[in-house]
């Protein structure tokens, strides 16, 4: 039987950086290869030791289970101390991941959007272009 | 800019397909030249990655935003990754002429 599926770990927002570079004299550039931090292990580690969480509430923030949690945040600690050990590259990609996204739901025709460039914020319904909207859950 | 929304059948006549991935038709609108595009979806009978396969489609139309019923959780994670607004309505009776008057007021 195929196992069971993994569940989607919900990230905030993708990190500023793609990764990290290692420098010094005593470096072998040759024959050290690059870690792959998921983006759910930058995740967890960014809510445990930055945002100061403790593990429930971080499980809550990506919808996981704690036990889940806490073995993505191992495997980030390990990957990360690799790195530090062994002057190896960091680069963050991939992961079983999906973006939050804030969502709003205008007043005026009761239709729900999303705002994918959240540098600039919303200003008006980009259907009926009303600017009467407010912040709500996904819709279901 | 243009704009894709799922329809249930290829006249402007036609109402708002509640499907994202399986719906019949995508309606693709240009604001500026206000012309009107209808592409049959090849994907509504898939069993199995309809979604996803749909985002291939509209994103390769160069869409800005996207205008349906509903959205999988794979296909929201899809368009959040390529910058295309989602947009939820939840009246299935909405006609795609409406939704481009809509669009097009002001």
């Amino acid at each position: 039987m195929a196992p069971r599926p993994c569940r989607l770990r919900k990230v905030s927002k993708p990190p500023l950086i793609s990764g990290l570079k290692p420098y010094g004299d005593k470096l072998k550039k040759e024959n050290v290869s690059s870690i792959f931090l998921f983006i759910e292990e930058y995740e967890a580690i960014r809510l445990c030791d930055h945002e100061i969480m403790n593990h429930k509430q971080a499980a809550n923030m990506m919808d996981v289970s704690r036990p889940t949690l806490t073995r993505i945040y191992t495997a980030a600690r390990r990957k990360i101390a690799d790195a530090l050990v062994n002057g190896r590259q960091i680069i963050i990609e991939g992961g079983k991941i999906y973006f939050d996204s804030e969502w709003y739901q205008c007043s005026n025709c009761c239709c729900y959007f999303n705002n994918p460039g959240k540098m600039d914020g919303i200003k008006e319904c980009p259907l009926c272009r009303s600017s009467e909207f407010t912040n709500v859950q996904q819709p279901e | 800019m243009k704009v894709a929304i799922t329809s249930t059948g290829n006249t402007p006549e036609s109402e708002l397909d509640q499907r994202f991935g399986r719906c019949e038709c995508f309606v693709i609108y240009d604001t500026e030249t206000n012309s009107i595009e209808f592409i049959p979806n090849p994907n509504k009978d898939a069993l199995e990655g309809a979604g996803p396969a749909s985002v291939q489609i509209v994103a390769s139309r160069g869409v800005e935003k996207v205008i349906s019923g509903e959205f999988g959780i794979k296909v929201k994670s899809l368009f959040d990754s390529l910058k295309i607004q989602m947009i939820v309505i939840k009246e299935p009776e909405k006609k795609i002429i409406e939704i481009i008057d809509m669009l097009n007021k002001q």
